[in-house]
């Protein structure tokens, strides 16, 4: 199944045939099913993401999907299912393929007044419409001193999937979050799923929305609350995912996963971990992180992403600039290889974190085992 | 369509390519061979395309030697008689020919260009265009010559270092005011750098000219910006964007908003001849076509993109040739002749909004200024050129010529006018110089819709700094 070439049956356009792309024909979720009661109702993100989608579309008419594959072919990871067969091919667009062109009219459509989410079929490939995003998008407000507003959302799958190589596995988390003028989300469960899109679509700034293939697939417990079709998450706060005393571990998208499997290990060893999912990278929750850093006195970063430069390296920077002197151990900053990621299944898996890494840094910062010097 | 038969075709062709370069022909080099006779035996024909009859059959094309002698003409003729004449493909039905023709590189002679005024100013006989009253026709003549008068006193204030930056349209005064006056007010513009006049033409004043060229607080873009990257939410003006061609893909978007709101507008989009050779303009071509969208791409060929000519940024026929490959009206036009603008971009804003279609239109000039403050252009192209577009084809004396013609215009009439735009000016730069410039606060407003936070701090740890240390910064900056 990996790598599986990209193939369009039916009566789309022929070109779709073209081998242009690689992509895995599913999502496949490789963790462990979780141990949440039987009883509370769950959903799964790609579910999240679609009612997000779907409610957003049918509180304002001013919103409309565009990407390649969104329609006919209900999304390359089915996000958009049903939304054509609702909506019509007016608002859910299947674009020829162009991520700088399809990207670029979607910014002036909002420069009119529409609201299009756009969807990338990987981040990696929003490369190829980076100017639109950066020149365009979040510079145009205040270029023009508030005359042009963009509200746009830009989304798809970032980061490292399974088996698809550096061209498809890369985190533009921190790519993004540099930028004045954009806003960056990063879910992890359904319940920030919902809340973050359906934010992001309301919100009068552009978004990045970051998604995780290996998330699309996975169930979480959800709420009456966060069914409920008013239900949003405010953008630059973060959540704490698990309360601890010892020790903060900061994490986005699927990291937050391994951070609570660390933070499960860790509480076996008698170390109480809080874990905090970031949720939004930019504005990035600066009063959470320090407020969990002075009453821990303990960090551990976590990302997918490259290491320099990171969004861990932010964090750090706040909290050295904000708690100092709450610190009684150096930050630790758990991050991918900085390397392209390789293909070769045990190679990938050392490119990026693992649970194991996080319990020994957390182990580290809490002088509960020996320091990597003098393990190495 | 059914799968197959993209398959199957495909094949077809990808294993005929197969065994027309086999090694050995490929190898064989230099002097061209006739081509051997093929002896690939007539296949029965079979009823499903699919099957391996079909396949055969596509492939016994009869190779015949190169000469295109009517014998060997029916030879192929007869060759294909058996079997199938056209395939059904996406797009409509597609003729088989034995003759392998390529397509030429461009066409025997060079697209024609649509003029209605002569060099003298007279209407070309036979030549069709769109009336223009008295009052249109002066406030054209009128637009123009303010134009000229506001880039040559911009220009010199930009050489006496009042400004930092200015950008001719010299020469381009007809494609900018004549186009602008065909529009309505509702088509929304996306414009490069080089089309103030459009907004001129919709009621900029020389005053808000002014502003932003000094960056003061009366600015709309809050002093932002470069001089010359104009904006008007009022007018339907897009803020101008640096980088080349990003406003094409904008322009669809915007113009695909117009249409889903069912607005009898469309938008326009402005760009030079460089601009072609961007991915924006393939992707913003293509997507227009296939999204139906009504916009209009007006491309200023003017010869020149910074010292690059055409000769060197492509080798088709200029850009009106590039429509028809995106399933696009186009039409070439001279853009030194207001009528044939004005005329060709009334029609083309017609054929947009009613028929929900994208036109290209692109208007043959040449930039007589340099590119711009930053530019010596004698360093790139001969003094003489440039003198020839100045004067003998100026499109601004063109246009004046066939209004006085019409009785419509004297010289006094010409002083005066050139005389209070030019007061005019000089009074909005005195104005807009001693204007304050934008306040410190400005600094940290509409990165975002709401300021959030960190820019909150950033700008009381900027107030702090300031008040500890007055001396260390700029007295003109409203703190």
């Amino acid at each position: 199944m990996l790598g599986a070439a990209r193939r369009q049956l039916g009566s789309g356009p022929m070109l779709g045939q073209v081998l242009r792309r690689l992509r895995p024909a599913t999502a496949a979720a490789t963790e462990a099913a979780r141990g949440y009661s039987a009883a509370a109702r769950e959903m799964t993100v790609r579910e999240a993401l679609n009612t997000a989608l779907d409610e957003e579309m049918s509180a304002d008419p001013s919103v409309f999907l565009m990407g390649e594959e969104v329609g006919e072919y209900q999304g390359a990871y089915k996000i958009t299912k049903g939304l054509l067969d609702k909506y019509g091919p007016d608002r859910v667009l299947d674009t020829p393929i162009t991520e700088a062109g399809f990207t670029g009219i979607a910014v002036g459509a909002a420069y009119q007044g529409l609201r299009p989410v756009v969807e990338f079929m990987t981040f990696n490939f929003s490369m190829q419409a980076i100017d639109h995003i950066i020149n365009s998008a979040a510079k145009s407000n205040y270029m023009s001193a508030g005359q042009i507003s963009v509200p746009i959302v830009f989304r798809g799958p970032n980061g490292a999937a399974a088996g698809v190589g550096a061209q498809h596995s890369q985190c533009y988390a921190a790519w993004y979050a540099h930028v004045p003028g954009l806003k960056v989300l990063a879910p992890y469960s359904a319940e920030d799923a919902r809340g973050l899109l359906k934010s992001a679509i309301r919100d009068p700034d552009p978004v990045v929305f970051l998604e995780n293939e290996l998330l699309y697939g996975e169930s979480f417990p959800i709420s009456a609350e966060v069914l409920d079709s008013s239900f949003s998450l405010p953008i630059g706060k973060a959540k704490i995912e698990r309360e601890g005393k010892d020790i903060t571990i900061t994490a986005y998208s699927k990291m937050v996963g391994y951070a609570l499997q660390a933070a499960e290990i860790l509480s076996k060893e008698g170390i109480s971990a809080e874990v905090i999912n970031l949720r939004s990278i930019r504005p990035l929750d600066r009063a959470a992180i320090n407020a969990s850093v002075r009453k821990t006195n303990r960090l551990v970063t976590l990302e997918e992403g490259f290491p320099q430069h990171g969004v861990g390296s932010e964090i750090c920077m706040s909290v050295v600039e904000e708690s100092f002197e709450y610190l009684d151990a150096p930050v630790e900053r758990i991050a991918g290889a900085d390397v392209p990621m390789p293909y070769a299944a045990n190679l990938e898996r050392m490119a990026v974190p693992q649970v194991d890494d996080i319990v020994r840094a957390a182990k580290r910062a809490c002088y509960r085992a020996a320091p990597m010097a003098a393990t190495a | 369509m059914a799968p197959w038969l993209v398959r199957t075709s495909s094949q077809l062709v990808r294993r005929a390519a197969r065994r027309l370069l086999s090694p050995s022909q490929h190898r064989r080099h230099r002097a061209p061979a006739p081509w051997k006779l093929c002896s690939v035996p007539p296949v029965p024909r079979t009823t499903s395309p699919a099957a391996g009859g079909g396949l055969w059959e596509f492939c016994s094309v009869r190779r015949f030697t190169g000469d295109s002698s009517p014998a060997a003409a029916s030879t192929a003729e007869d060759g294909l008689a058996g079997g199938e004449l056209e395939l059904d493909f996406p797009g409509g039905k597609v003729s088989f020919v034995a003759e392998m023709n390529f397509l030429p590189e461009s066409q025997k002679e060079r697209i024609n260009c649509y003029r209605v005024l002569d060099d003298d100013g007279r209407t070309v006989s036979g030549s069709k265009f769109q009336e223009v009253s008295k009052e249109m026709a002066l406030k054209m003549y009128s637009e123009m010559v303010t134009l000229q008068i506001m880039d040559t006193i911009f220009y010199e204030a930009q050489r006496q270092g009042r400004i930092s930056f200015y950008l001719t349209s010299h020469g381009e005064e007809a494609i900018n005011i004549a186009s602008a006056a065909a529009l309505s007010i509702d088509d929304i513009v996306l414009p490069q750098y080089r089309e103030p006049g459009v907004l001129l033409w919709r009621g900029f004043t020389l005053q808000e000219f002014a502003n932003q060229c000094f960056g003061n607080s009366l600015d709309y873009g809050k002093g932002r910006q470069m001089p010359i990257h104009y904006g008007s939410n009022r007018l339907n003006y897009f803020t101008v964007s640096s980088p080349i061609a990003t406003q094409l893909p904008h322009a669809v978007g915007a113009a695909y908003s117009l249409k889903m709101d069912k607005k009898e507008a469309c938008a326009i989009t402005y760009f030079g001849d460089g601009g072609t050779s961007e991915g924006d303009f393939h992707a913003a071509l293509n997507f227009a076509a296939v999204m139906e969208a009504p916009v209009i791409f007006f491309c200023r060929n003017n010869g020149w993109a910074i010292s690059t000519p055409t000769a060197e940024q492509f080798r088709s026929d200029g850009a009106v040739v590039r429509g028809q490959a995106y399933g696009m009206r186009s039409i070439r036009v001279d853009g030194n002749d207001a009528l044939a603008v004005y005329s060709a971009v009334h029609i083309a804003r017609e054929m947009a909004i009613t028929e929900g279609r994208p036109i290209l239109v692109e208007a043959l000039t040449y930039r007589v200024g340099h590119h711009s403050t930053s530019d010596d252009s004698t360093k790139y192209r001969p003094v003489d050129e440039i003198e020839h577009w100045r004067t003998a084809r100026d499109p601004i004396s063109r246009y004046r010529k066939w209004v006085q013609g019409n009785g419509w215009w004297s010289d006094s009439d010409e002083s005066e006018l050139r005389n209070s735009v030019r007061q005019e000016l000089l009074q909005a730069i005195q104005v807009a110089e001693r204007m304050p410039k934008p306040p410190l606060t400005e600094l940290f407003t509409d990165v975002y819709d709401e300021i959030p936070s960190n820019l909150r701090e950033q700008e009381r740890l900027l107030r702090d700094a300031i008040k500890k240390h007055p001396a260390d910064y700029p007295a003109d900056v409203r703190v």
